[in-house]
């Protein structure tokens, strides 16, 4: 179910006070992150965020299209890296 | 034959049903526009005459997106996620259920026929 329109979009609050000092120093270094359920407001664009994905953290550079997205979803928490080619022994 | 918003030629069947031959049209979307074109849900195709198929092509080519250009939008939401590269863009790089559903069995529709692996063993007790 979607969230109510009447709360806004829902960012970590700390997050966003980043945000805020690092656009009035107008400097960028990545922010580390584990706040995956943060949307992406339009003051976000161009930074990068490092998402925590349960193991590490994927930077993720915000693009404009993103917006109005979650962070999480840019920060995939599995990795699937195929099935086992072929069992050992017997013929093929 | 009626020839209404480009390619489509429903016939012989009432309007509201006709009219969801063409991309983009529904059961209910085709009401609201025969309701205000103010043509009966019930009259067929055939009935109609130069005036009310023009008053329906004119609706829709005012309020609706259909075919071409509804087609092109949805491919173009589609490659603006697969683009930003986010989950949802990732299901559909690799054709697989892009809403949470289970890929353990079913979700066929997605993945296509089944690629049976060759020489999987059976599970013997």
């Amino acid at each position: 179910m979607a969230r109510s329109l009447k709360k806004g979009p829902y960012i970590d609050y700390r997050l966003m006070g980043k945000i805020v000092i690092q656009n009035q120093s107008g400097k960028k270094s990545v922010i580390k992150t584990w706040s995956r359920r943060s949307m992406i407001s339009p003051d976000f664009i161009g930074h990068t965020f490092a998402v925590h994905n349960g193991n590490k953290f994927i930077p993720v550079y915000v693009t404009e299209n993103m917006v109005g997205h979650k962070l999480g979803e840019f920060s995939p928490t599995r990795n699937f890296r195929g099935h086992v080619a072929k069992k050992d022994k017997g013929k093929r | 034959m009626a020839r209404i918003a480009g390619v489509d030629i429903p016939d012989k069947k009432r309007g509201e049903i006709a009219l969801t031959y063409i991309y983009g049209i529904g059961r209910s979307s085709a009401r609201t526009i025969l309701a205000k074109a103010g043509i009966s849900v019930d009259k067929k195709v055939l009935e109609w005459n130069d005036e009310e198929s023009g008053a329906i092509r004119r609706i829709i080519g005012e309020d609706f997106k259909t075919e071409g250009v509804l087609r092109s939008e949805v491919q173009m939401s589609i490659k603006r996620l697969m683009d930003i590269g986010c989950y949802r863009g990732l299901r559909h790089r690799k054709g697989l259920p892009v809403r949470g559903q289970r890929t353990k069995n079913n979700s066929r529709t997605r993945k296509g026929k089944r690629k049976t692996i060759a020489n999987k063993k059976k599970v013997t007790k």
